[in-house]
């Protein structure tokens, strides 16, 4: 579904993704970690077709299509979801008018009519259940003056709605409570298919818990050092990065 | 100098031939108000940009022309559904015909006894008195070059009075119609008088029938009575050929509640002033404001609050959306006297350039003389903010329509400040259709 090779993104001339390679496969779920500033949310942001970050070399392969030369717009409809770590506030557009749009936006690109009024709502309404959001939320204008734990709710809320392929969810876990991270997760994985894919982004192990990976990366100066199963979460919880990243500078040397 | 004085020598000789037609009506204190006012700007003159008042707007466009001014009304032609589409489905509808009064086109439906809701001709010539103790007396004639103008060529425009207690359920509109026939000077003058108590929401439009190039230079005195609520709005969007010259001068007594919007979309050059004064204890005075831009549009917009009593609040927000070539000035005064303690006053102007060409000024003028006040006020100007198009764009929704919906979130902030519902209706039907045009203001 998705094959990133050997990409390197920089911003205002200083690099940040140093040569990423990754292979993810529909029905996958990818945890990636790593410490503070080593470039998961850039890699995410690059993804998503954010153009203050230049691919400087290498590709990134989507369905077979060169995803790096599409409008981030064309890739949401193709199905790519990015939900952000930093949820923007739009002053004076309705989450509900912006959810619409979007969704009209997908249908169209896949041929279809724009959803009738009624079955928009009834589709709200269900998604509404599934990551138990307030109603209130829909009416008030996205993401402004929402909280913390809202916000992040919103987004896998809008990816409820959207129903993408290939959702990326970058520390969609921080700054929720414990029984939000666990509506939150369990929402998640209603929506997972055989044919869609999950990359996580999360510093904590207890989301994995509920998500749980097939695979965990761990991302230090935008290079991906180690790969594992769902157990090297655990064990980057008991240990930390250190370890990694000192066998990582004794691979380099050797 | 030269082309500001010969306007005024035209706009003189105009006047001359406006009084030989008088006969007997030129002893009438309507007209020596008028003879006076012509003598002021016969001395004052036109401004230039040298003038503080004018620094960022050039009128020489408008001095260079020798617009006729408009004697008479004359809707012959014009058809009811041409004005139709202009309504906005409130019963009371006040039309004019360039500045002057047509009973043919106008509706009013039924109204509380004792409320005045027509022609301010016909109530002079009925009972003159009645509008004489307030006409002329709110805004100075020469507070502004174009006061006085209009006060020479004063003849008809709306008279609007509510008794007091009375309370409207429903707004009145007052539709200025230009018919395009030439160049033509267009002053209405309207006067509005809130009694005690009394409750109203009264609509200005200004509208064109075809493109053309004329002169509208309007004038608009408000009397708010003690403990009276009234919502002001006004729509401006005229040929984008024409001039167009307003001041609203607003006097509140006691524990009033005042909301003038003001939302200013065609024309070539705009320039309105907004003025309130709060004159007594307890009052609330809301200023909103909306320009949208484009091309090499010029929109001004001069307000003044004058806090001359204690306990009053003032609000204000303007914005402006400018596109193209286009210019706005916002210029926001604000004066708190010495007396005026516990004033609460709060003014933010915000500008969304869409083009790399457009330009602002932007100006807020506090003079403060109180010392136990609250007083603020901010200024922002930029474009579109990035992380807000890309948001939407990660959805699925394309670059254009993301920046559409953007720049209509930032009018509506305004746009939803206006409390008759059809009205903003129209309003937010008329930003949509500016913003689908070829992707553009
Ligand atoms: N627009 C930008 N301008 C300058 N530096 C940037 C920009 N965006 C990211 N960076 C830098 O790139 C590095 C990687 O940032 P990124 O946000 O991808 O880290 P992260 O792994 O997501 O960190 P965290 O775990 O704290 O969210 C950081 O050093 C950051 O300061
Ligand atoms: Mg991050």
């Amino acid at each position: 579904m998705l094959e990133i090779r050997n990409l390197h993104a920089s911003v205002n001339g200083k690099e940040i993704l140093n040569g990423i390679n990754l292979k993810v496969q529909a029905g996958e779920v990818h945890a990636i970690m790593g410490p503070n500033g080593s470039g998961k949310s850039t890699l995410a942001q690059v993804l998503a077709g954010r153009e203050t970050y230049e691919a400087t070399e290498g590709e990134v392969l989507y369905e077979g299509k060169d995803l790096l030369a599409m409008s981030p717009e064309d890739r949401a409809r193709e199905g790519v979801f990015l939900a952000f770590q930093y949820p923007v506030e739009i002053p004076g557009v309705s989450n509900i008018y912006f959810l619409k749009a979007a969704l009209n936006a997908v249908r169209k690109h896949k041929g279809l009519e724009e959803v009738d009024a009624v079955d928009f709502l009834q589709l709200v309404k269900q998604r509404t259940k599934l990551v138990e959001i307030d109603e209130s939320l829909l009416n008030r204008p996205v993401n402004e003056g929402f909280s913390g734990g809202e916000k992040k709710r919103n987004e896998i809320f809008h990816m409820a709605v959207l129903e993408p392929k290939l959702a990326i969810l970058d520390e969609t876990d921080s700054g929720l409570d414990i029984d939000a991270l666990r509506i939150v997760a369990d929402g998640v994985n209603k929506l997972r298919k055989k044919d869609n894919a999950v990359i996580v982004v999360t510093h904590y192990q207890r989301l994995l818990n509920y998500i749980v990976p097939d695979f965990v990366h761990v991302l230090v100066d935008g290079r991906i050092v180690k790969s594992g199963g769902k157990e090297l979460a655990l064990e980057l919880e008991e240990r930390g990065y250190e370890w990694v990243k000192e066998a990582d500078r004794v691979a380099i040397q050797a | 100098m030269t082309s500001t004085n010969q306007a005024v020598d035209c706009y003189r000789s105009h006047f001359e031939a406006f009084e030989r037609t008088l006969n007997g009506e030129s002893q009438s204190g309507l007209h020596q108000l008028r003879r006076e006012a012509m003598g002021k700007l016969s001395d004052s003159g036109f401004p230039t940009t040298r003038h503080e008042e004018w620094k960022f707007t050039n009128i020489a466009p408008i001095t260079k022309i020798d617009f006729k001014p408009v004697f008479s009304s004359d809707a012959e032609g014009i058809q009811a559904d041409q004005v139709r589409r202009f309504s906005f489905g409130t019963h009371h509808q006040l039309v004019f015909v360039d500045g002057h009064f047509s009973i043919e086109l106008s509706t009013v439906g039924t109204l509380p006894k004792g409320v005045y809701c027509g022609s301010l001709a016909a109530a002079v010539k009925v009972s003159g008195d009645r509008v004489q103790q307030y006409l002329g007396r709110q805004v100075k004639i020469d507070e502004t070059p174009f006061v006085s103008l209009n006060t020479a060529f004063l003849i008809d425009g709306a008279f609007i009075q509510i008794p007091d207690g009375v309370i409207l359920e429903e707004s009145i509109h007052l539709l200025f119609i230009a018919s395009g026939r030439g160049q033509v000077l267009i002053a209405p003058r309207n006067l509005i008088v809130l009694g005690k108590r009394s409750q109203a929401s009264i609509v200005e439009s200004y509208v064109s029938l075809k493109d053309s190039q004329y002169l509208t230079d309007a004038v608009t005195e408000i009397i708010v009575g003690d403990e009276a609520v009234l919502e002001h709005d006004k729509l401006q969007k005229e040929s984008s050929d024409a001039f167009h010259v307003a001041m609203i001068h607003a006097r509140l007594a006691a524990k009033t509640t005042f909301t003038s919007n003001s939302i200013a979309i065609g024309g070539s050059i705009v320039r309105n002033n907004v003025t309130a004064i709060l004159d007594a204890e307890g009052s609330e005075c809301t200023l909103n404001g909306l320009s949208l831009a484009t091309a090499s549009q010029i929109i001004d917009n001069h307000t003044t609050i004058d806090h001359a009593k204690p306990h009053c609040a003032s609000h204000e927000l303007y914005k402006s959306i400018l596109d193209g070539r286009s210019r706005g000035v916002f210029n926001g005064k604000i004066f708190v006297r010495p007396q005026a303690q516990k004033t609460d006053a709060k003014q933010t102007n915000k500008t969304l350039l869409l083009s790399d060409d457009a330009t602002v000024d932007t100006k807020p003028q506090l003079e403060i003389f109180a010392d136990d006040v609250k007083c603020t006020h901010g200024a922002t100007v930029g474009q579109l903010d990035a992380d807000q198009v890309f948001y939407l764009r990660s959805r699925g929704i394309d670059e254009m329509t993301a920046r559409d919906i953007l720049t209509f979130a930032f009018a509506s902030d305004v746009v939803s400040r206006v409390h008759v519902p059809p009205l903003r209706i129209q309003l937010e039907a008329l930003i949509h259709g500016r913003l689908d045009q070829g992707r553009k203001l």
